[in-house]
C-alpha cells in the first residue's frame, strides 16, 4: 500500500490514498440531505416557468393552499419585500432577484415556492398552483440578442447588449499590417454545465430577534458572494450564517450558483417563520441551476512566413442568460490577461460584448472561460499550421515562451510563474510516438479512410485575483470604487491538550481530496503520519477564519491555500521544536519532528513523544519559556503578492500559478454513421510540485472526461422558441465509462515559486482542451474547417457528407437568423374522405361534431365567434395529461378552405398549433382533404420528452383526421374497407 | 421528482394480476421492471391512478424451448436473457441485441416483457420480435391471445394490447441450425436509445445464395418494421454490390421519425448503412456455421 508506513516521508509527492474515501465508499459520509440540524424541518418544492419570456399576470394559489399538508406558499410579490436585489459588478439596470416578480425570463425560473410537511405534498401543490403567464417574444439566440430591433429583455436596458468593452495591448493594428499571413475563424461555442451526481441543496432557519439566517447548503464559494447574499437578505453579514456540510457530491463549480436559492429559500423561511429544506432534482438542475456561457466568437491571427505569431484578435459576444449573476462575467474575464496563451505574441486586441437571453444564468463552471478561450486560440493554431504548411506541433513550439523568460509578464498582466512549455512538448511527441501516428494518418487516408490528428495547448491560470472581474468595468469605474486586489487563503493548525493535530481549511472541497493533501503537508512539518492529522473542511462563517476568496474555484487549493498551510504548520512546528528543546535541554536548532517524536539530530534516542510537547503548552502555561503564548493554535492568512489590482491600461496578473497542459488526439471518423472513433489520446501536463500523484491524476482523468463530454455530446439546448430540450440525462448526454477512450498522461514538473511546496493548481486540466484538439483533429480528418460542438453523430455525418448542417444550429450568413427559420413541429397530409366538402365544412364548424373529433376532448364550449373553449385529454400510453385548449376557426373560405388555430396548456407542457385545411371535390363525389400545420410545443414535455414529441404529435393529428372520417364514413362501409384492406395487405403477403 | 400519489397492487399470480385490470383498465400502470415507468412517474408524465406491480409473480421469468418456439416469461429479466444458453443457442439475434440495450446495471431490472409492452420505437426486443417474427402472448381475465409481433407494435409507445390485457410472455421462433444473424446499431453513447438499428438473419443456400433472409429496422420509423427482402432471393451471398443496392433502394421507401438527435435523412442514411452491414455479418455467420457443420 503506498505511503503507508512510517517512513514514507517526505508525505508532500507520495501517494498517499485518500482520507476522504472510507467514508465514502462506507456510505457513511454525510451530504447536505442526510443532515437535520433544527427540528421541525419543513419541505420545499419551487414553481417554476415554463415559459421563456412572459409576464405573470396573476398567480392564484388557493387551491394549492387548501392541499392537506401545505404550510405555505410564497410568490416573487411576497419575497420582494423581504429581499434586495442581488447585485453584480456591470453596472446595468438589471435587478437580479432569485425568483420572478413581475416577469420570467428563462424557463425554469422561479416563480413560487411551496412550503409542505414532505417534498411529495410539496409538489403535488404545484400542480394545484394557477398562474396566467402572457407570453412574450423570446430573445433565444446570441444574434436575436445583437439584433437592436428584438424585444428588450431587461426594458430598463433598452437592448440586450449589457457590455461592450475593448482593450488593446501591444500595437494589434501594425501586427496584422505588417502579417504575411492572416488566418480567420468563425465559431460557436456550446452552452454545457457540470452534472455533479448531488444537486443543490439548501436548509435555511430564520430566527427574530435579532433578525439572523442560518443556512446549511452545499455552497463552494466563492465567499465574495456572502456579503452580497445578506445584503439581498437585508441583514449585516454576520447574520447571515452560512454551514456546509462534511461531504459534498462533487460541483465542478455549479454549486456557486447555490447561492441564488439561499437567498430564495432563507427568505421564504422568513416569510413563513418555520425552517425550510430544499433538495433540487435532476430536472431542477439541468434546467435552471446554472451554466458554461455558450459564445459567438471570431478570432483573427496575424503570422509571418516563418510562423511566429505577432498578432491576435479576438471578439467575444457572450451570453450571460437571462440575468448576469455574480460573479459573472468573470468568465469572460478569467483568461482575458492570459489572451496570449502559451505563446510569446505581444499584440492583442479583444473585444467583448455581453448579452441577455432568455436562458438559464450563467455562472461557474470547470475551465472557467477557459474551453471557449482555447476553442478559438488552439483552433486557429491548427488553422494557421496548415495554411503555414508547417507541423502544428512545431508552430505552437517557435511560438512558445521559453523557459529561460519566466517569470513572464504576458501584455495583458498575467505573470506567468515558471514553465518549461518545450519540455512538456518533448513528453507528449514522444508518449505519443508521434511519427508512428502520422504514418498511421497516411496509411488510412490511402484507404480511404477519415482520420485526423489535433493539438491544444495552454496555460492554467490557479488562484484567482479578487479584482480581475473589475475588467468589465473601465479604469473610471473603478476608480470610482474601493480598490480590490488579492486572493486570501487562510489554514489553522491546533494540537488539543490530549496532542492531537486538526487543520482547519478554508477551502469548502467538493471531493477533491484537500483534507488529505491538507494532512500530508502538516504531517511532513510535524513529523507524523498524515491519518494522525484530522482536517476539518466544513465552513461555518461564524467560527471558520474565512474571508471573500474562500471556497473552492479556480484550483485555489494547490496555488494558495497550500502555502497558508504550510506556513501554519511550520510556525507549529518551531513551537514544538522550542518547548522540546527545552526538555531535551538542548537548542530548538537541535530538534527534529520526526515519528512521532521530537528529538535531537543525529542522537535520536534523545526524544520526548510529541504528544507530551504539545500538552505542555496546554497544561503549563505559567511555566513554558520565556514570552511563549499558551495552547498550540496557529492561523495563518496569506495572499499573494502578485495579485495587484488592475491598472489604467487594463493589464492585471489574474492568477497566482499558471500550469501547462498539452494534449494531442488521433480520430477516425465513420463516414457512413458519423461516430467518431478516438485512437489515441495523449496528455501531458506541469502541475508544478505534484503534493499527491494519486489525487493529481484523478483530476486529469476528470478533466479530461469533461472536455470529451463536451466535444462530442453535452449540450444544454433549447429550440428557437426558447423551450429548453435537455432535461433528463436521456436528453443531456455525458460521457460513460464505454465513452472514454483510454488515455495516456505524463508530467514534467517546473515548481512554482509562488508558495513554499511549489505547487500549481490543476483540476481545469483537459476540460479547457480537449474540446479544442478533438475540434482540430476532426477537421483535420473531414478536410473543412467549420467544426461546431458537440460533435454529435449526425453534425459529423452532416459534415462528412457535405450535408446541410442541422436546421436547429444553421445560421443564416448575415449571422441573424433567417425569418420563417423558426423550429417547431411541421407536418402534413392528406386524407380521402368519403363525402362531398360541403358536408366535411359542416362537421368540421359544428362544435357538437368538432366534440367528437379532437381527440380526447372531454368538453367543449363556444367562446366567441369560430371560437371554442375546451377540455382535452391528450398524450400517449401512459403519458397523458388534461390540457385547457382553445381553438379557433380563421380565414375560412367555405367550402374550401380554412385555418385551424389552437393552444394548450396543462400540467405537462403548453403549445400552439396552427393548421391550413384545403378541401378539394373528387370525381367519386368524396373529398380530398389536405392539411399542412406547424406546431409549438414547450414546458416540460418538451424538456424531457422531445425525442418522441414530433411523432406523438403526429400520432394525435391523425387520430384528428381518422376520427374525422370515421364520422364520415357509414360504419358498415368504413368496417368493410377496413376488412378489405387487411385482406389484401394479406393477399399482397407485405409485412405492415 | 416525486410521483402524484395512486394506488398500489402487488398481485401474487397473473390470473390476480388480470383481475386487477379487468377492473382498472386504463387507470392503471403495469410495473414490469420500471426502467421506463419509473422516470416518467417520478417527472409526472405519467400519472395513473393505480400501479400494478407484476415484479414478484413467481413463475413469469422462465424460459422455455418446446418444439420450434422458445417461449419466454414476461418477467424474465434481460440480464438473465443474457446470460441464458438457451438464449444463445436458440435465439441467437436476441443474445447479440441484448448487450446493446441499456447497461448492465439497467439490464438487472428491466425486463424483456416490459420492453415489448413499452414499445419505444428505438428498444431492441421488440425489434428482434418482430425481425423473426415472434409472437406476443396476452392475458386478460376473459381470455388467452396470441399475436404476432409484426401486428402487435402500431406505434411510438403504442400496441394491439388492450387496456386489460397484460403481456405475458414472447414467443420466439428457434433458429435453424445454418442460420447467421447479425445485430448492429447507432446510438449518441453506448446503451443510449438507438438512433437506428438493424437485426438480421439470413439462411444460405448450398451453393452460397441468398435462401432466405429476415431483416428489421427499429428507431427509425415509429415502430420496428421488417423490410421487403424478396429482391435479395438467390442473389450470390458475396454480392457485395447487390447488398448495396439493395440497402439503398429499401430505405428509399421509409418513413423515418425526425427528433432534435436526427433529422429523417440522417436516419434514413444509418439505416442504408446498418442494413447492408447486418447482411454482411450474418451472411459471414451463415458462412461459418455451414463449414463448421460440415
Amino acid at each position: 500500500m503506498p505511503g503507508s508506513g512510517r517512513g514514507a516521508r517526505p508525505w508532500v509527492g507520495a501517494e498517499v490514498l485518500r482520507k476522504e474515501d472510507e467514508a465514502l465508499l462506507t456510505g457513511r459520509a454525510r451530504f447536505i440531505d442526510d443532515i437535520a440540524p433544527v427540528p421541525g424541518l419543513k419541505h420545499a418544492a419551487i414553481l417554476r416557468s415554463p415559459h421563456p419570456h412572459a409576464r405573470l399576470a396573476h398567480i392564484d394559489v388557493e387551491r394549492a393552499l387548501a392541499l392537506p399538508g401545505v404550510v405555505g406558499i410564497v410568490t416573487g410579490a411576497q419575497l420582494a419585500q423581504v429581499m434586495a436585489p442581488m447585485p453584480s459588478v456591470v453596472k446595468a439596470p438589471i435587478k437580479y432577484f432569485p425568483c420572478a416578480i413581475d416577469k420570467v425570463r428563462y424557463v425554469g425560473e422561479p416563480v413560487a415556492v411551496v412550503v409542505a410537511d414532505s417534498r411529495y405534498i410539496a409538489e403535488d401543490a404545484l400542480d394545484l398552483i394557477d398562474v396566467a403567464y402572457e407570453p412574450l417574444p423570446p430573445v433565444v439566440t446570441i444574434e436575436q440578442a445583437l439584433d437592436e430591433s428584438a424585444p428588450p429583455i431587461h426594458e430598463r436596458l433598452g437592448s440586450n447588449v449589457v457590455s461592450r468593452r475593448r482593450f488593446r495591448y501591444g500595437d494589434p493594428e501594425r501586427a496584422f499590417a505588417e502579417a504575411d499571413r492572416v488566418f480567420e475563424l468563425a465559431y460557436e461555442y456550446p452552452r454545457y454545465a457540470s452534472t455533479p451526481m448531488e444537486m443543490f441543496g439548501v436548509i435555511a432557519q430564520f430566527e427574530p430577534a435579532p433578525d439572523r439566517f442560518t443556512v446549511w447548503s452545499n455552497f463552494q464559494g466563492p465567499f465574495v458572494l456572502q456579503p452580497l447574499m445578506a445584503n439581498a437578505l437585508k441583514v449585516p453579514g454576520n447574520r447571515l450564517r452560512l454551514i456546509t456540510p462534511p461531504f459534498s457530491g462533487g460541483s465542478f463549480g455549479i454549486k456557486q450558483a447555490v447561492s441564488s436559492y439561499i437567498v430564495l429559500l432563507a427568505a421564504a423561511s422568513r416569510v413563513l417563520g418555520v425552517p425550510i429544506k430544499w433538495i433540487e432534482d435532476r430536472a431542477e438542475h439541468l434546467t435552471a441551476a446554472s451554466a458554461s456561457g455558450d459564445r459567438l466568437g471570431r478570432i483573427a491571427a496575424a503570422f509571418r512566413r516563418d510562423g511566429e505569431l505577432i498578432g491576435l484578435h479576438f471578439h467575444n459576444v457572450a451570453n450571460m442568460g437571462a440575468y448576469i449573476r455574480a460573479p459573472e462575467p468573470a468568465s469572460v474575464y478569467r483568461m482575458h490577461s492570459t489572451s496570449n496563451g502559451c505563446y510569446r505574441v505581444r499584440n492583442i486586441a479583444i473585444e467583448n460584448d455581453l448579452v441577455v437571453t432568455n436562458q438559464t444564468p450563467i455562472g461557474l463552471n470547470r475551465g472557467y472561460g477557459g474551453p471557449a478561450f482555447y476553442f478559438a486560440l488552439e483552433r486557429i493554431m491548427d488553422i494557421a499550421a496548415r495554411g503555414l504548411g508547417i507541423d502544428p506541433a512545431e508552430l505552437r513550439r517557435r511560438n512558445f515562451i521559453p523557459k529561460e523568460a519566466f517569470p513572464y509578464t504576458a501584455p495583458a498582466g498575467s505573470i506567468l510563474d515558471s514553465g518549461d512549455y518545450a519540455a512538456a512538448l518533448d513528453e507528449l511527441l514522444a508518449r505519443a510516438d508521434y511519427a508512428a501516428l502520422c504514418e498511421r494518418r497516411e496509411q488510412r487516408r490511402r484507404e480511404g479512410r477519415l482520420y485526423g490528428i489535433g493539438f491544444a495547448a495552454g496555460v492554467e491560470p490557479s488562484g484567482s485575483n479578487m479584482a480581475y472581474v473589475s475588467l468589465a468595468q473601465t479604469a473610471e469605474q473603478r476608480a470610482q470604487a474601493d480598490s480590490k486586489s488579492g486572493a486570501n487563503a487562510s489554514a489553522v493548525v491546533a494540537i488539543d491538550p490530549s496532542g492531537q493535530v486538526t487543520v482547519r481549511i478554508d477551502t469548502s472541497p467538493n471531493g477533491q481530496g484537500h483534507a488529505t493533501a491538507a494532512a500530508q503537508i502538516v504531517a511532513d512539518a510535524l513529523g507524523l503520519r498524515p491519518q494522525e492529522v484530522d482536517v476539518v473542511t466544513e465552513i461555518d462563517t461564524l467560527t471558520t477564519a474565512w474571508s471573500i476568496a474562500s471556497g473552492n474555484y479556480s484550483n485555489r487549493f494547490a496555488a494558495i491555500a497550500v502555502d497558508a498551510i504550510a506556513k501554519a504548520a511550520q510556525k507549529v512546528a518551531d513551537r514544538l521544536k522550542h518547548l522540546a528543546a527545552e526538555l531535551l535541554e538542548a537548542s530548538p536548532e537541535q530538534v527534529e519532528l520526526a515519528e512521532g517524536y521530537a528529538r535531537l539530530i543525529g542522537r535520536p534516542e534523545q526524544a520526548v513523544p510529541l504528544r507530551r510537547v504539545a500538552a505542555r503548552a496546554h497544561w503549563d502555561s505559567v511555566g513554558l519559556p520565556g514570552g511563549m503564548t499558551p495552547g498550540i493554535y496557529e492561523a495563518v492568512v496569506v495572499s499573494p503578492p502578485t495579485l495587484k489590482a488592475p491598472d489604467e491600461q487594463d493589464r492585471i496578473a489574474s492568477a497566482v500559478t499558471y500550469g501547462f497542459v498539452v494534449d494531442v488526439v488521433a480520430v477516425e471518423v465513420d463516414r457512413e454513421t458519423g461516430e467518431i472513433h478516438i485512437d489515441k489520446y495523449v496528455s501531458v501536463h506541469d502541475v508544478g510540485k505534484r503534493i499527491n500523484p494519486l489525487i493529481v491524476e484523478g483530476q486529469t482523468l476528470g478533466g479530461f472526461v469533461h472536455g470529451l463530454g463536451a466535444a462530442l455530446m453535452e449540450e444544454l439546448a433549447y429550440d428557437r422558441e426558447g423551450n429548453f430540450l435537455s432535461g433528463t440525462f436521456a436528453d443531456y448526454l455525458c460521457p460513460t465509462a464505454p465513452e472514454v477512450p483510454p488515455i495516456t498522461i505524463g508530467y514534467i514538473e517546473t515548481p512554482s515559486p509562488m508558495n513554499a511546496l511549489g505547487a500549481k493548481g490543476m483540476g481545469d486540466g483537459s476540460s479547457m482542451l480537449a474540446p479544442a484538439a478533438i475540434a482540430n483533429a476532426v477537421a483535420d480528418a473531414l478536410g473543412r474547417e467549420d467544426i461546431r460542438l458537440p460533435l454529435t453523430r449526425e453534425r459529423v455525418w452532416a459534415l462528412a457528407n457535405g450535408k446541410a448542417l442541422p436546421e436547429r444550429l444553421a445560421r443564416s450568413a448575415s449571422g441573424r437568423a433567417a425569418p420563417g427559420d423558426r423550429r417547431g413541429l411541421n407536418g402534413e397530409g392528406e386524407v380521402a374522405l368519403p363525402a362531398p366538402p360541403v358536408e366535411v365544412w359542416r362537421r368540421l364548424i359544428d362544435p357538437a361534431e368538432l366534440a367528437a373529433i379532437v381527440p380526447g376532448c372531454r368538453e367543449l364550449a363556444p367562446a366567441g365567434a369560430n371560437r371554442y373553449r375546451a377540455r382535452v385529454e391528450l398524450g400517449v400510453a401512459a403519458v397523458r395529461g388534461l390540457y385547457d385548449a382553445e381553438i379557433e376557426l380563421r380565414d375560412q373560405d367555405p367550402p374550401r378552405f380554412l385555418r385551424l388555430v389552437g393552444s394548450a396548456s396543462g400540467a405537462l407542457g403548453h403549445g400552439t398549433l396552427e393548421g391550413d385545411v384545403h378541401l378539394a371535390a373528387t370525381a367519386d363525389g368524396g373529398t380530398r382533404l389536405s392539411y399542412r400545420y406547424r406546431m409549438h410545443v414547450g414546458g416540460k414535455v418538451a424538456a424531457v420528452g422531445s425525442r418522441l414529441l414530433d411523432t406523438v404529435m403526429r400520432v394525435l393529428i391523425a387520430g384528428f383526421f381518422r376520427a374525422l372520417e370515421r364520422r364520415l364514413a357509414p360504419r358498415p362501409a368504413h368496417r368493410l374497407r377496413a376488412w378489405l384492406s387487411r385482406c389484401w395487405r394479406r393477399i399482397a403477403g407485405r409485412t405492415p | 421528482m416525486k410521483p402524484v400519489p395512486f394506488d398500489y397492487y402487488r398481485p401474487g399470480t397473473l390470473a390476480e394480476a388480470a383481475d386487477v385490470l379487468a377492473a382498472l383498465r386504463e387507470d392503471a400502470a403495469v410495473l414490469a421492471g420500471g426502467l421506463s415507468l419509473g422516470p416518467m412517474l417520478n417527472l409526472r408524465l405519467a400519472r395513473p391512478r393505480a400501479i400494478v406491480d407484476i415484479t414478484r409473480i413467481p413463475g413469469a421469468d422462465g424460459i422455455e424451448v418446446r418444439g420450434g418456439t422458445v417461449t419466454t416469461g414476461a418477467l424474465l429479466t434481460q440480464a438473465d436473457a443474457l446470460a441464458s444458453p438457451e438464449i444463445a443457442r436458440e435465439v441467437p439475434l436476441l443474445r447479440l441485441a441484448l448487450p446493446w440495450l441499456g447497461h448492465f446495471q439497467t439490464r438487472n431490472r428491466g425486463t424483456v416483457g416490459g420492453s415489448v409492452a413499452h414499445a419505444d420505437p428505438s428498444a431492441e426486443i421488440p425489434l428482434c420480435l418482430v425481425t423473426l417474427d415472434g409472437t406476443v402472448v396476452l392475458r386478460s381475465r376473459r381470455r388467452e391471445r396470441r399475436i404476432a409481433a409484426r401486428e402487435f407494435f402500431v406505434g411510438a409507445l403504442a400496441t394491439a394490447r388492450a387496456p386489460d390485457e397484460l403481456v405475458v410472455a414472447l414467443e420466439w421462433p428457434r433458429a435453424p441450425a445454418d442460420a447467421g444473424h447479425a445485430f448492429e446499431e447507432v446510438a449518441q453513447r453506448r446503451g443510449d436509445f438507438a438512433i437506428a438499428a438493424a437485426a438480421c438473419r439470413v439462411r444460405l443456400t448450398p451453393d452460397g445464395r441468398i435462401a432466405e433472409a429476415a431483416v428489421g429496422i427499429g428507431g427509425v420509423e415509429p415502430r420496428p418494421i421488417c423490410v421487403d427482402t424478396r429482391p435479395l432471393l438467390d442473389c450470390p451471398a458475396g454480392n457485395a454490390d447487390a447488398i448495396a443496392d439493395f440497402a439503398a433502394l429499401t430505405v428509399k421507401s421509409l418513413a423515418p421519425m425526425e427528433d432534435h438527435v436526427a433529422r429523417a435523412e440522417y436516419r434514413r442514411a444509418l439505416a442504408q448503412a446498418l442494413i447492408a452491414r447486418v447482411l454482411k455479418t450474418a451472411i459471414a455467420s451463415a458462412r461459418k456455421h455451414s463449414e463448421g457443420g460440415g
